[in-house]
């Protein structure tokens, strides 16, 4: 047994497109514990509803983060709407969910990416990036930005999808699926890939409840909690939902269930395009959120549950905005993971949390 | 561009940007805009790297990380900042813990905006960038010269 050292990793690291330092504690080539430390890329948004009205808000939701910025604007407008009781009209809840789910998949596929590139498949890396693409594609179809969107509007949308771009959006969902089904082989069958992810960073059910570990990540353990499936918007309008669950608990086992995700979100947006109903998509609420009024929300993002909470004081601003974003939730159930596996596969075990630190430092 | 005889290699930081500039950067290198082609590496050591992308402003946490990896490139090298967090903290310009734009850290050569910054605009910006580094590298051999 030798002595433990303790080797920095990061903020500045090849593998991680975002800052997050670790001083990892090591005994040989084996890490023995994992010490998080963050804030790099904490900027103070949450007290920025003070000075910014409840419309202008909007747009600093969605720069929390670049990946997940669809889905902060939304949870952000759900949970004002619910404050001031705005009703939103049928058809802009499904578009709203529609680019949700489009976002999952570019969220996913990103991650893919970046997976493959951790372990070494530069090749894999670039094809799941030029998938991704298509899908950016369509965000710009439809809404005018690659990343930030600006789609979501306090009682609405900002932009219909008419008939003619959702059969477009549909035919290129197809061409996306074909050439994903190469991808998800490689990924699932191939033994270089296998080799360096089956059994590596092992969570079990019980750890991951016990953290209450959230999204893909939770999933991949065997708790199978999804948001979706609380119905809420457009989700109460499927046929049904099934949580993707794995079992296994290892980096094998959460790739498994971001690749399968993405196939079940192209299934959503094709079951709601076919109903989608015409009622409008709303128009910017002129209310504003009455004094001491409280509303939360919770939203199953790219990378697990985000909860929000907002409190009115009577005037065009809040007096509280809060989140809670899965990858702080997640954090803890990465650091027990990387406890007992080889130096060489941190990287690998810090990826498939697929952290996102804008997100949870904010 | 006689001076500069290989492709310049990148080195990207996040400094609190909130990833959209981040995945362009990425978006960058990989087939849609595929710089790679021109040689164009992506690496993860400053010492090898001849530009820094730094995406997002900086704060109180990582103004010496910044700096950090900056003092390890080898000169010559050119700094530029991508997207308008980078350049002047953009929509984060009154958050508590912002400083401002990379510019209070770092001196930097190129600014290029945008929110977030489209991948045609890094490569212009980069592009750009490379003249700085020519005339750069010029500056320095004639000075090497002068003191032998």
């Amino acid at each position: 047994m030798g002595k433990a050292t303790v080797i920095p990793f990061g903020p500045q690291h090849p593998v991680l497109p975002e800052p997050l330092h670790l001083d990892l504690v090591v005994e040989d080539e084996r890490v023995i514990e994992a010490i998080p430390q963050i804030g790099f890329i904490h900027r103070g948004l949450e007290k920025l509803v003070e000075t910014r009205d409840i419309h202008q808000f909007i747009y600093v939701a969605e720069r929390i983060c670049g990946i997940c910025s669809f889905g902060h604007s939304l949870g952000y407008a759900e949970t004002v709407e619910s404050l001031m009781g705005v009703e939103v009209p049928k058809r802009a809840q499904f578009i709203r969910v529609i680019l949700h789910e489009l976002s999952r998949i570019h969220s996913h596929l990103l991650w893919m990416g970046l997976a493959a590139d951790a372990f070494g498949f530069e090749s894999l890396f670039m094809h799941c990036w030029r998938l991704r693409e298509r899908v950016l594609d369509i965000f710009e179809a439809t809404t005018g930005g690659r990343v930030i969107l600006s789609a979501v509007c306090i009682g609405g949308v900002n932009r219909d999808i008419d008939d003619i771009m959702m059969k477009a959006i549909i035919d290129k969902l197809d061409s996306i699926e074909s050439d994903y089904k190469e991808i998800v082989d490689t990924f699932l069958e191939d033994s270089s890939v296998k080799s360096r992810l089956v059994g590596v960073g092992y969570l079990s059910r019980r750890q991951a409840e016990e953290l209450c570990m959230v999204g893909p990540f939770g999933r991949a353990s065997g708790a199978a909690y999804d948001c979706r499936m609380l119905g809420s918007g457009a989700y109460g309008d499927l046929e049904g939902f099934e949580p993707i669950v794995a079992t296994e608990g290892d980096c094998y086992a959460r790739c498994k269930v971001r690749a399968l995700e993405v196939n079940q979100s192209i299934a959503i947006i094709k079951e709601l395009a076919g109903k989608m109903p015409h009622d409008g998509i709303g128009e910017k609420s002129k209310l504003t959120p009455p004094a001491g009024s409280q509303a939360s929300c919770v939203l199953e993002q790219p990378r697990g549950e985000c909860y929000y909470y907002a409190r009115g004081n009577g005037s065009k601003n809040l007096d509280r905005m809060r989140m809670r974003t899965p990858t702080s939730q997640n954090l803890a159930g990465m650091v027990k993971a990387l406890e007992g596996c080889d130096l060489a596969d941190v990287p690998m075990v810090i990826l498939t949390i697929d952290p996102c630190i804008s997100c949870s430092e904010r | 561009m006689s001076s500069v005889s290989k492709s310049p290699w990148v080195i990207h930081y996040d400094g609190s940007s909130c990833n959209g500039c981040d995945i362009e950067v990425l978006a960058a290198l990989t087939p849609l805009y595929d710089v790679e082609r021109f040689g164009i590496i992506n690496t993860g050591n400053p010492k090898h790297a001849d530009i820094f992308l730094v995406t997002g402003s900086v704060n109180e946490q990582n103004i010496d990380v910044v700096k950090e990896i900056y003092d390890q490139m080898l000169e010559p090298k050119v700094v530029v900042a991508c997207g308008i967090c980078a350049c002047s903290a953009g929509i984060f310009h009154d958050c508590y813990n912002i400083i401002g734009g990379v510019d209070e850290a770092i001196p930097v050569d190129v600014y290029v905006p945008g929110c977030a910054v489209r991948p045609e605009a890094i490569i212009d910006g980069v592009v750009q960038g490379l003249a700085i580094l020519e005339e750069k590298s010029k500056k320095l051999a004639a000075s090497r010269k002068k003191g032998r």
